[in-house]
């Protein structure tokens, strides 16, 4: 059933087979296949198409590298777009597509491209679709019909993610034999160690090979070794987990597939020091064609046959520049497969290897080259030639001999992405042809084959090493006597560079010699590019988008830069590496958002009578964090007609606000005074002890700030109100000042919002109300005049009982422990009955205190106002500093021509002005017609039979009287006039009844 | 060559050999008539004007690394003009109608995509601002208009306007002629127009000094030797702190870290662009399919051109809350810029104590949309040794006089 | 995401910490005897070097406290931490 499983071996459990759909198709596999071993299994070779030329294109890696087998799995709200079969797990029932190939990935319309590509040569589209002008949106959409790969799921993520921070001693990202050897030395120590691996299992290059540790199979040493680390408790074994980001100061981010309640954790780790055992990539070699299916990584068709029992092919040969692919030659052999030849480009090669390769009757064929294949869906031959070491030759005379699968190894690169993304250097290594990680900036070791340490003997060496120095760099004793496991020793040929294999004809007209499969970058384009002068590396790679792909270059990447640098005369290290940033591997952004989506983005902030309200039937409004009563419906009200009703029923008898989120701070200390005094404009001095002021504080620029209410409740005792919206920053400002600006000052601030609710009580009857539900203190105004503050008992509640008023009318706020603040509520709401009480929301504050032309912080200021402008001149003490005095003096802040704070009536008496609405003086004037201001709230007053409106109008304070235009609508106006802003009770009597 | 169709079908017979350099190297001269330095988009922009508009020919862009390497590179490649004040507007819309010929006018695509820009609103004090910006925006010719929920919904279908959400939007403003562009090809496309113009673009050429004599400019040492010129005009971003302190000027500019990041590439699913304030982040989808996503600054300053990752889960979480169906859609690429924060938002764009020594900053968040317009003002304050009535505000005297023009101020504190 | 060590409560992510821009900005003693220049400097100009920032942190989700550091603008390294008082003093 599944042409290419071996009967034996791997790691794939054949008890539980799993099936699974491949673009309609059904197919079987075993558990602890990836799709991408279970698509080769069944010997399905085409399995994509390329994003630009839509060329056929085969599985060609075995993990993070693969830029080809891009896949939609899943459906509706479980879909993944774009993952790698390589990394994808199979599941039963899986159900997986290709993402580009239309009609078909076997017969694709765009094979045009491909035909035609030398007019889709890198930056074609920068040179044209530039006529006629407006037909560019043409041109995109058809563009865009082609763009992406896979579907963004269609519903909402049914899954959920989590964040979870650690801190260890010593991180291990990568469970290959260095890690592990890294781990193990590290946690006998007694250091606390995290191990993180991509993989299901940890291994790494030893469960992908038929290497031999301590005279056994790979395997079985790693086995034990994950055994004796699981075991200890100072150990955090983490499978299936990226270490996709190195951050700065050793803070590191590891995406884990979840088995458990979420799909994916995000671990947030600080960790002292960081061993870096990532392995290395291997390099595709780079010839004619190299991109069609069935020419794989050398490295992945020995992953495919060791760890998942699948031989890719019938009919191999090895192309190579280097010993590793002989190792491949020889598990094909083993695994059934025919080996028709290995190409090794160097005059001798092979190492210990070749002898082995030679016993098996391969043939071996040293100084030849891979020059091209015959295939299109899937290669039917390689074309193969002598070669004598000359780049710049033609090469002639090729013989063809038939193959299934051309197994390539163009040598290896390390992992160096996460020591770069840590801020390290790279260097280039002639010897191994790799960059490696050269000067650290952070708190990190290299280890294996990370490292440029190829040799398994080597790797678990400086796996060792790496583990002693962390832990030792912890100032921890790992046991050093840790046996190292023995491993054969073998010899090996130097890699010879071969960073494209001369053409057939000259480069720029031979067939594509592909770098970047994903995006279709060729030999050809990097020239072009260069060509055209686009020479630093960052330039050639955005304009021909080598390195662009999802695999973000791993594959491809060096062999572009090493064209790069041959096209351009100089050595690959001076052409440079690009920076790496995070991710190492794309990353969901469930698992980045964690848990703090939907209901919990925001955690919402309510009120101590909040229930109540709710089961008043208020509708609520977001105002900062919290959910404040906008208005209070009765069953089919609309908004309107609430608010008319609950502003008449305050003016006329009492109405009730729930004003608990304020910003509330507790100020004492002996130099309290001093200190607000430099804060507010007024003369806090002044103010005797159980009296209250309206104060506004100024930001350093002049700008009105924030204000509220404050009260001296003792000599050295204050108490201040905020904007709800401001009140986090004002303290944050306030201690920003005392700590940083006035140390000597000795004052303490605290917030006090959470502690004490706020009930406000407005209207003629207000007073009654609070005398009915039992106040311990006398009301009336000769011992308890407006704007001051007493300590009572309510109903024998302890409160601070204040006689202020946002709405002009006779009022009370009473500041409650909140514990007691929904049962004051009620108290008042039952007792209040006898008035008709009616609570109201912020939307009748807002017009209660417009009519009174009150401002709004925020609303009819916007850190452009000065409180001259408001007119509040009179709240701005001569005899003192405070902050932003001295920007009242500014030329700017004299202009008399200033935005001024007015009042607008429309002269319809009818049309509420829209909320911010500009003012004009002449609406026929022409385009751009000069403003003078906006109105910043507007409201039809119910208690005064017609709309009114606050504006912020240029020098409005001296147009008292005059006309101007508000905008309404695309080309409409409405006429409008200007006046006082205090609209009802001019003289402020009723306060102060 | 002129770039065109013909030209991409004759180039293909032979196999695109026949291709000419986009832009010289060549090396500096000893003395231009007027010298940029920062080969960013802005900067290549003001030689391109200065050449083009003011006849200037003997001048050159010294570029410290590659062109287009700094924020040009490093943006969303949002393009708007729909700003509050009249004096910030009426530059964006400038630069706004310089974008819509730039294709034409420098011959390379630089692919703007008017696919329209939304600015959500998600509290009734963001609805009074955007509707107190869309008026402004309409009297300034600028085109604008507020969009209701249902609107959105209808043309957005995938982003959530559920009125549960926890910020729900409740509308945005909408202007149509807003869009995208494609960034690297500005530079790319501005360096070739002014290289066409005879301006020496310098790569791998770093200013360590400016030489004044008498209160007047007269030439910069770099790492390619001393440069005379008698004009200066300095437009570096995030730098712009580290050239004014060579001559003692001081700034009113921060340099913080932006991050942005695109997802690996999807099939069409969003045709225009969407930004929340409120709900911090912003989004498009580009040509090739990758989504854009633009992250709010860090706190702290920097020029690592890097920032603190919980600035992205921040808005990761901002992004799934707008869009509940990209939780399984992957990110792919994460990159930082350096951004020029000044006081009030906005940039300058002026003269300096010093003759003949021009400043060009304070972009902050905003500046690649600004980039024709930019390079068109400065060009004209350069050549003419004043401003452009465009530019007059935006100069450096405002911080003295008060005269700031508070982008951000429309978005104050909530009651 | 920084480490950021709090005098008073140790190293801490920096997500519980809030910036305060450059340290060592002094209000002016008698502002109003200063011209608007030098009004402007101490208001606007800051000096934002590509290199160390002696710059103020709070440690606004723990003990609220202001303090100091010196830190790298392109490295992000923190090389010093102080205490407000016992630099003022």
């Amino acid at each position: 059933m599944q042409p290419n499983r071996l009967k034996t071996g791997g790691r794939i459990n054949r008890s539980k087979p799993l099936n699974f759909f491949f673009n309609g198709k059904a197919f079987k596999g075993y558990e602890g296949d990836t799709l991408a071993s279970a698509l080769l299994a069944n010997d399905v070779k085409l399995v994509g198409r390329s994003f630009k030329l839509r060329r056929p294109r085969g599985i060609v890696g075995s993990g993070a590298e693969e830029p080809n087998s891009i896949m939609q799995v899943d459906k509706g709200a479980m879909a993944q777009p774009n993952v790698r079969a390589t990394q994808v797990l199979l599941h039963d029932g899986l159900i997986a597509k290709s993402t580009r190939g239309w009609p078909s990935l076997r017969f694709d319309i765009g094979f045009m491209l491909d035909v035609f590509s030398s007019i889709f040569s890198a930056g074609f589209y920068y040179k044209t679709f530039m006529h006629p002008r407006p037909f560019w949106k043409y041109y995109e959409r058809f563009i865009r019909k082609s763009a992406g790969f896979g579907k963004a799921p269609e519903h909402s993520d049914p899954e959920t993610y989590e964040h979870r921070n650690a801190h260890c001693d010593v991180l291990v990202a990568g469970g290959g034999p260095a890690g592990l050897m890294a781990a193990l030395t590290a946690a006998s120590s007694g250091a606390r160690v995290l191990l993180a691996d991509d993989q299901t299992e940890f291994g790494g290059s030893l469960l992908n090979t038929a290497t031999h540790v301590n005279s056994k199979p790979g395997s079985e040493w790693v086995r034990q070794t994950v055994s004796a680390l699981s075991k200890l408790d100072n150990v955090t074994l983490l499978n299936r987990s990226t270490v996709f980001g190195y951050h700065d100061h050793n803070f590191l981010t590891i995406v884990q597939e979840s088995d458990d309640h979420v799909r994916q954790r995000e671990w947030r780790v600080r960790a002292k020091q960081v061993i870096l055992s990532q392995g290395a990539f291997e390099r595709p070699l780079v010839f004619c064609n190299n991109d069609r299916p069935g020419i794989m990584q050398a490295s992945a068709v020995s992953t495919y046959i060791n760890r998942y029992a699948v031989c890719p092919g019938e009919r191999a040969i090895i192309f190579t520049n280097n010993d590793s692919a002989y190792q491949t030659a020889l598990d094909l052999k083993r695994a059934g497969a025919t080996v028709a030849a290995v190409v090794d480009s160097r005059k001798k090669g092979g190492g210990s290897y070749a002898a082995a390769v030679e016993q098996a009757g391969i043939p071996l064929l040293y100084g030849h080259l891979i020059t091209n294949v015959s295939g299109q869906n899937h290669i039917t031959k390689a074309h193969i030639a002598k070669w004598d070491g000359d780049n710049d030759a033609i090469i002639e005379n090729s013989i063809k001999i038939p193959c299934d699968l051309i197994a390539m190894s163009g040598g290896w690169s390390a992992a160096v992405h996460l020591h770069s993304q840590a801020g390290g250097q790279n260097q280039w290594d002639h010897n191994l042809c790799s960059f490696v990680p050269g000067a650290i900036s952070q708190q990190t070791i290299s280890a294996g084959a990370g490292n440029g340490k190829w040799a398994l003997e080597d790797c678990l060496q400086d796996g060792h090493d790496a583990g002693m120095s962390a832990a030792k760099r912890c100032g921890l004793q790992p046991i050093a006597s840790e046996q190292l496991p023995a491993v054969s020793e073998i010899h090996t040929t130097p890699i010879e560079p071969l960073w494209r294999v001369p053409a057939t004809v000259d480069p720029d007209r031979c067939p594509k010699q592909f770098l970047d499969f994903q995006n279709d970058t060729c030999v050809s384009d990097i020239r072009l590019a260069v060509r055209e002068g686009y020479r630093n590396v960052e330039h050639v790679k955005r304009y021909t988008a080598l390195g662009f792909g999802t695999d973000q270059g791993k594959l491809g990447n060096i062999n572009g830069m090493a064209v790069l640098a041959e096209t351009l005369g100089k050595p690959l290290e001076d052409v440079g590496t690009t920076t790496f940033r995070p991710p190492y591997t794309p990353v969901s952004f469930g698992a980045c958002a964690g848990e703090s989506v939907g209901s919990l983005y925001d955690p919402v902030r309510k009120t101590a009578m909040h229930d109540l309200h709710r089961s008043a039937g208020a509708k609520f409004e977001n105002v900062g964090q919290w959910h404040r009563p906008w208005y209070f419906p009765k069953r089919g009200e609309s908004l309107d007609a609430a608010v008319a009703r609950e502003c008449l029923k305050t003016r006329q008898s009492v109405g009730i606000l729930d004003a608990s989120t304020l910003g509330k701070i507790d100020v004492q200390g002996p130099d309290a005074v001093k200190f607000l005094e430099r804060i507010y404009t007024h003369n806090v001095g002044n103010m005797s002890v159980g009296r209250c002021a309206y104060g506004i504080m100024l930001g350093e620029d002049g700008m009105v700030m924030d204000d509220g209410v404050m009260a001296r409740i003792d000599d050295q005792h204050f108490y201040l109100t905020t904007t709800t919206g401001g009140a986090a920053a004002v303290l944050s400002w306030l201690e920003l000042w005392l700590q940083t600006e006035w140390p000597e000052l000795d004052v303490f601030l605290t917030s006090v919002t959470d502690h004490y609710s706020t009930i406000a009580v407005s209207g003629p009857n207000s007073m009654k109300l609070i005398e009915k539900i039992g106040c311990d203190i006398p009301l009336t105004s000769d011992q308890f005049p407006f704007m001051s503050i007493r300590n009572a008992h309510l109903n024998r509640i302890p409160v601070q009982l204040f006689r202020v008023s946002f709405s002009g009318e006779l009022a009370f706020e009473i500041n409650i422990d909140s514990n007691y603040a929904a049962g004051m509520w009620e108290v008042l709401i039952d007792a209040g009955q006898e008035f008709d009480i009616t609570p109201y929301g912020t939307e009748a504050m807002h017009v209660l205190r417009a009519e009174k032309g009150f401002i709004i912080v925020g609303q009819d200021t916007d850190g452009s106002v000065t409180p001259v402008d408001l007119r509040m001149n009179w709240m701005l003490s001569k005899d003192k500093d405070f902050i932003g005095k001295r920007s009242l003096s500014r030329p700017d802040s004299l202009r008399d021509d200033r935005k001024q704070l007015v009042g607008l009536l429309s002269n319809d008496g009818k049309t509420v002005l829209l909320e911010g609405a500009q003012l004009v003086e002449d609406p026929a004037a022409s385009i751009p017609i000069p403003m003078c201001g906006h109105v910043s709230s507007s409201y039809m007053s119910s208690c005064l039979g017609h709309p009114i409106a606050l504006a912020l109008v240029a020098g409005g304070h001296s147009r008292i009287g005059q006309s101007l235009y508000a905008s309404s609508g695309e080309k409409s106006f409405v006429p409008v006039t200007i006046t006082n802003p205090i609209f009802y009770d001019k003289k402020n009597e009723l306060q102060n009844v | 060559m002129r770039y065109s169709a013909l030209s991409l079908v004759k180039n293909a017979f032979t196999h695109n050999r026949n291709w000419g350099e986009a832009w010289r190297t060549p090396d500096p001269k000893k003395h231009y008539d007027a010298l940029i330095v920062g080969g960013g988009g802005h900067g290549l922009a003001t030689a391109y004007y200065l050449a083009k508009e003011h006849g200037m020919r003997n001048i050159a862009v010294l570029e410290k690394n590659w062109i287009g390497g700094g924020n040009t590179g490093r943006n969303t490649t949002i393009v708007r003009s729909n700003y509050l004040w009249t004096e910030a507007s009426l530059l964006y819309e400038k630069s706004m109608q310089l974008w819509e010929r730039l294709s034409q006018e420098l011959n390379y695509n630089v692919m703007f995509s008017q696919r329209g820009v939304y600015n959500l609103g998600h509290t009734l004090q963001d609805m009074r601002d955007i509707e107190r910006r869309v008026h402004a925006n309409r009297l300034n010719g600028i085109d604008a208009k507020v969009v209701t929920a249902e609107e959105i919904k209808e043309s957005i279908p995938h982003i959530n306007t559920s009125p549960d959400a926890r910020y729900p939007i409740l509308g945005a403003s909408l202007q149509p002629r807003a869009g995208v562009a494609r960034h690297d090809a500005v530079a790319w496309g501005f360096a070739r127009a002014a290289d066409n113009l005879g301006v020496d673009i310098i790569e791998q050429c770093e200013v360590t000094a400016i030489n004044c004599e008498g209160g007047h400019v007269t030439a910069v040492e770099t790492s390619r030797g001393t440069i005379h010129a008698e004009k200066i005009g300095v437009v570096v971003a995030g730098n712009a702190s580290v050239l004014s302190s060579m001559v003692d000027l001081r700034l009113p500019i921060e340099s913080h870290p932006l991050q942005a990041y695109v997802s690996e590439p999807l099939r069409p699913i969003i045709d225009t662009v969407i930004m929340s304030n409120a709900v911090h982040g912003y989004i498009s989808q580009s040509d090739k399919g990758e989504l854009v996503i633009g992250a709010g600054i860090d706190a702290y300053t920097g020029y690592g051109q890097r920032g603190s990752f919980s600035i992205i889960e921040h808005t990761m979480q901002a992004i799934i809350e707008l869009f509940p169906i990209f939780s399984r859609v992957r990110m792919l690429r994460l990159w930082g810029g350096i951004v020029d924060v000044s006081p009030d938002a906005c940039p300058i764009i002026s003269k300096t104590p010093i003759d003949g020594l021009y400043f060009n900053c304070g972009w902050g968040t905003g500046g690649f949309k600004a980039t024709p317009g930019s390079g068109w003002v400065f060009a004209h304050t350069i050549a003419k040794d004043q401003p452009h009535s465009l530019n007059k505000p935006f100069n450096l005297q405002r911080f003295e006089t008060g005269a700031l023009i508070d982008e951000h101020g429309a978005a104050a504190v909530a009651h | 995401m920084l480490l950021i060590k709090c005098p008073w409560c140790g190293a801490r992510a920096e997500t519980e910490f809030s910036y305060g821009g450059e340290a060592d900005i002094k209000r002016p003693e008698a502002p109003d005897k200063l011209s608007d220049k030098e009004w402007a400097d101490y208001l606007f100009m800051r000096k934002n070097p590509r290199g160390t920032h002696r710059e103020l942190w709070n440690h606004s989700q723990g003990c609220r406290r202001w303090f100091g550091a010196e830190r790298n603008t392109v490295t992000y390294q923190i090389a010093d931490i102080f205490t407000l008082s016992e630099d003022s003093g």
